[in-house]
Formats: C-alpha cells, structure tokens, sequence
C-alpha cells in the first residue's frame, strides 16, 4: 500500500528524518511512535506530499508522490497535527469545501458527507462557525474532513491530542472501526493509547526507525528475563532467606511498601521458568504470608524508553538537535 | 479549481475586506467624477481614472494580503496541498477571485460614462478603452500582490511587502531621474546588477565556483558591450527601470488608444507573477 525507501529529510544541517524504510500493508493500524522531535510529522507530512523529501521516494500504490501527485493523493485522507480548518467556516460549509477539494462527484458529495458526520457525531454542531467550537469538536471536524471520500489510507498526527478521556476513549474506537476497512496510520508519543489501538508499532527516534514488530511482540522481546512483584508481610533479611532456598532466581531487589510491617520485593527470574509454586512454598514455610504476587511483563512504555535511551546514547554526540 | 474559486469569492462576501476594498475604490472614484466630470464638466473619463491610479497602492494589500499569507499562518494550506488538487489550479482560483471582486467597481465605473452622456457628448470608445486599461491594471497589481503574499506567513508584511513595491514601481518615474542617462553610468549600473545576480547565485546554491563564474561571465559581458558598442547603453538603466513601472503603460489607455503592447505588458505581468506564486508554493516541494 505504502512503501518508504531510503526517505531523508534534511533541513540545513539537522538531519530530521534519517533513511527511513518501511512498508506499510493494507487493511492494517500502524502506529507511529515517538518522543517529540523524532520526525514522526516531517514523516507524514512527506507521505502525504505537503513537503518535499530531500532524498528517497514514497510510493502509494504504486505511485510516487512527486511523479503523480494527483493519482498518489486520491487515496489519501490526511489528518495534520493542527487541524486546517477556517474558522470562519460553518461545519458543513467546510466539507462540502472539502468534499469539492477531493473532486468527490457532486451526485455523491452530500451523502458522503452525512455519512461522515455521523461517524464523528458532528450533526449537533453542523451549523456552528468553526471557531467557536470546542477544541474536541475541532478535532473530530478535521477527523471528518480526512474521512471524506473513503480514502483508502487514512493518516492521523497524534488524532487525540487535546482531547478529554471521553473523547479519547471515543475516538480510539472510532479508529479501530475505521481500521476494518481502511489502512491507518497515527502518530502518537501516548504509549497507551498505540499499544491499545494498533496491529503494528513502529518506534521512531532521531529521524530513525528503531522498532517495528506488533506491540505484544514488541513486549515479549524486550522483556528478555521475566520478573514478579511481590509484597509479603515480614522483616526484609527473613524474606530474603526464605528465597534464597527458590532456584533460579537472579535478582531480588528491595523497596519500601506502603503496607505496614511488609516489604516489596522485585524478583528478577532466569529463563522462562515457572518459579510462582516455589516462592508460594518456601515464603510459607518460613511463615511470611505472601500479599500479592505478579507477573511483570515490560509493557510498551518500558521498551519505548529502552530503545529511545539506547539510541540516544549511541547518536547523542553526534546529532543532539533533534530532541531540542 | 472551483471549489477554492467560490470559497474565495464566499470569504471575500463574508468578510470586510471585500467590501472594504470595493467601497474604497468607489468612493474614491467617486469623488474624483463629481470633480472631473461633473462639477468641472470634463468629458474625459479616462482621465479621471488616470488620477485614482494611486488608489491601488493601499487598495491591492487590502485584497491581497490575507490571499496566502493566511493559509500559511493558519496550516490550512495543508488541506490544499494534500489534496488531490494541482498547485497552479490553487493559485489560479485564488486569483481568479479577486479579479472577480475587482470587476464589480470596474463594472460600476463603467456606468459613469453613460451618466455622463445624459448631460453632453462623450466618446464612449474613449472612455471604455480607458476602462479597460483600468481594469488590467488592476488585475497586474493585484498579481504582484498575490506573489508577495505567498514569501511569507505575515499578512502585515505581505501588506507592506505590497505597499512598497507598489510604491516603488508608481514613483518609478522620479527614481529614473536619479540616473544620469549616459553610456558610462549605466555600463556601472549593469555591472553591479551582475554583481548581486552572482551573490544570489551563490545564496541559493552555495556553491562559490558556479557564482563567481556567474558573475564574472556577466561583468565581462557587460564591459565588452560597453568598448565595442557603448551607444547601446544609452538610456539603456532607465528603459530597464522603465519596465517595472507598471502605472506608465496605463497612460496610453487614457488617451484613448488600445494599446496592444501596453495590454500584452499587464498580461506577461500577470503571466510572471502568477507563474512566481506557483513556484514558490512548489518549492518546499522540490527541496
């Protein structure tokens, strides 16, 4: 559906988008991820055609967007991070512009744009000016503008930003419902919200693609050693004993609880062996009852600071620009 | 191209600008006809046009200043160029809308005549080839003033940007005359110009090699015109000037001739101006 070979974006001497290759397949939600300043706009800005790459090509179907603007935008609905709407607009006066724009045909315009509407709950406010909207409803105007035309590839720059957890929670569905017959792609530095919304996560950092595999993959290779949470009720040197006794453990790291007369204890577990029955029995023993137990598998947010840290640290000589 | 085309021309109708722009051009007109034409009884409409010609150094950044400038400042250009749309049907219905706009008070102007045929002779095919010019005059400025809005995100300083080169170009006459005409002063005047052609080579491309053999090209050339054949730049600096002085090509309309070169000067004009538009839209595309 889309491929990005070799894509570099340099503006004078910072190096914005660092040869950046993917693909992306249709039907699916792909999710852009990364801290601010990683070249995830400057990315879709280039897929969409707004700016020019300074090396590499984007095909959309099989067409470049420079070479055939035209055939390659069709396909497009586009989301930027600040809406472009005009606020001197009418709701509807606004996407019958927008309709118009996409050369929609005229028998087909006005249907399309109800149906739209609907999708994003916009009948309420269809004659309201624009600028005095609320910033949610601004949002979901833009949303409805991208969603003209059915393109088949929908792109959205961070599509909830600004929005209240409802709205949030609302669009998100929206999204995975779009996802069951468009490719999407977002953009988003809200690890939650990626990893709750996409089939595919690709990590950004510095320009550069650093991750890409879908968020549970993602998770499971990077947690490596797998870990527990406990919190027993004890004192810490008599906890420690007792687990002395449990094979394979490999690290056990102390906090303090919040739980009187307890203590939390992070267990770092070699291999991927089951050790949960061997705890339970020798904390038993030893008579510390155990409060809560765990599993810790890394989530998303812990491998998006791994490999943006890492990263960092590698490049952060040489290219510091991009995080200021 | 329609779509931008009417939502133009519905901004322009919904807002101040639009009739900010044409009351101002009426009203002006206005008072130089009952002066001219009525009070002093001159039949010569082309006349009065000819005196209301500064009228276009505040009136085209009215028009003009928000064209681009505001699309940028707001990102809704990102609606435009991620549509499937191409650049030169964007710049060409935006424009198309003001000339739409400015044909109102020139189709009102073009009842003067009439009123003032009800009260003695006039020679309508006088008055109506001064309309004419009238109205491409307009439509020239008002291509420069979409150019200079789409260099920034700024309206005040497209405005500004306008007014000046406007101003520049009305007073051209007077900055004529700071030159002396001879050979001599304008075989300077050229190398100079070469000068600044090679540092703006060399702005764009930073590549000091192509630049100075720009303008090292350029300023031999100009020199070796200037010992084999120094006549040619007699008055040369001036008629180049001359060119940018785009009020001076109306002046043959008003006497009542229809002035080919003067319309074929306002359409290249327009032809460069909306051409430099397009490209510098297209330039973040072609980094």
């Amino acid at each position: 559906m889309i491929e990005v070979r070799n894509l570099v974006k340099k503006y004078d001497n910072h190096i914005a988008v660092d040869h950046l290759n993917f693909t992306v397949e249709k039907g699916k939600i792909y999710g852009f991820l990364g801290p601010n300043g990683a070249g995830k706009s400057t990315t879709m800005n280039m897929i969409t055609g707004y700016i020019a790459s300074t090396e590499g090509e984007i095909l959309i179907d099989g067409h470049n967007i420079l070479n055939e603007p035209e055939e390659a935008k069709k396909k497009i609905g586009y989301l930027p991070e600040m809406p472009p709407l005009y606020q001197d607009m009418t709701v509807m006066e606004y996407l019958r512009f927008a309709a118009e724009l996409k050369s929609i045909p005229r028998e087909k315009r006005e249907e399309n744009i109800k149906g739209v509407m609907s999708t994003t709950k916009l009948h309420d406010v269809k004659n309201r000016l624009i600028k005095n909207l609320s910033k949610g409803y601004k949002q979901r105007v833009g949303l409805a503008q991208a969603l003209l035309g059915y393109p088949e590839i929908i792109i959205l720059d961070e599509p909830t930003v600004g929005l209240d957890p409802k709205q949030i929670i609302e669009i998100r569905d929206l999204i995975k419902s779009l996802g069951k017959k468009h490719t999407v792609i977002l953009s988003s530095h809200i690890l939650s919200e990626v990893s709750a919304v996409c089939d595919y996560v690709l990590i950004i950092d510095h320009g550069k693609l650093v991750a890409s595999d879908s968020p549970e993959n993602l998770s499971k290779v990077m947690s490596g050693t797998n870990s527990l949470e406990l919190t027993i009720k004890g004192e810490q040197q008599e906890i420690r004993n007792a687990l002395a006794l449990v094979e394979n453990i490999e690290d056990l790291i102390y906090h303090d609880s919040i739980v009187e007369g307890a203590c939390d204890f992070s267990v770092k577990i070699r291999g991927n062996q089951d050790v949960r029955e061997n705890i339970f029995f020798a904390l038993a023993e030893a008579k510390c009852p155990i409060l809560k137990m765990q599993p810790s598998n890394m989530s998303l947010e812990e491998v998006f600071l791994k490999l943006t840290d890492s990263n960092y640290e590698e490049g952060g000589e040489s290219d510091h620009a991009g995080n200021i | 191209m329609l779509a931008i085309y009417k939502k133009e021309l519905r901004s322009y109708m919904t807002s101040m600008a639009g009739y900010v722009f044409i009351a101002f051009i009426l009203l002006i007109l206005g008072i130089y006809f009952t002066a001219y034409n009525m009070q002093y009884a001159s039949p010569d409409f082309g006349f009065t046009l000819s005196s209301v010609t500064f009228l276009f150094l505040i009136i085209t950044p009215v028009l003009t200043m928000r064209i681009l400038a505001e699309e940028k400042k707001n990102k809704t250009d990102q609606l435009l160029l991620t549509a499937p749309v191409p650049v030169w049907k964007i710049v060409m219905g935006k424009y198309l809308s003001m000339i739409t706009i400015y044909l109102i008070p020139v189709f009102i102007s073009s009842l003067y005549p009439f009123i003032m045929g009800r009260y003695g002779t006039v020679s309508y095919p006088m008055a109506f080839t001064a309309i004419l010019g009238f109205f491409f005059l307009g439509c020239a400025q008002i291509a420069v003033g979409l150019f200079l809005s789409s260099v920034t995100e700024s309206q005040v300083i497209a405005a500004v940007l306008t007014f000046g080169v406007l101003f520049c170009s009305h007073v051209m006459d007077g900055i004529e005359s700071f030159f002396s005409d001879t050979a001599l002063s304008s075989m300077i005047a050229f190398v100079v110009i070469s000068i600044i052609i090679a540092l703006a080579v060399y702005q764009m491309t930073k590549d000091m090699f192509l630049s100075s053999a720009v303008g090292l090209v350029l300023v031999a050339a100009t020199i070796i015109i200037y010992i084999v054949k120094s006549s040619v730049y007699e008055g040369l600096l001036q008629k180049v000037l001359d060119l940018f002085a785009i009020t001076n090509h109306y002046d043959n309309f008003v006497g009542g001739i229809l002035d080919i070169t003067g319309i074929v000067y306002m359409l290249s004009v327009i032809c460069i101006f909306v051409f430099l538009t397009i490209q510098s839209i297209q330039k973040r595309r072609w980094s």
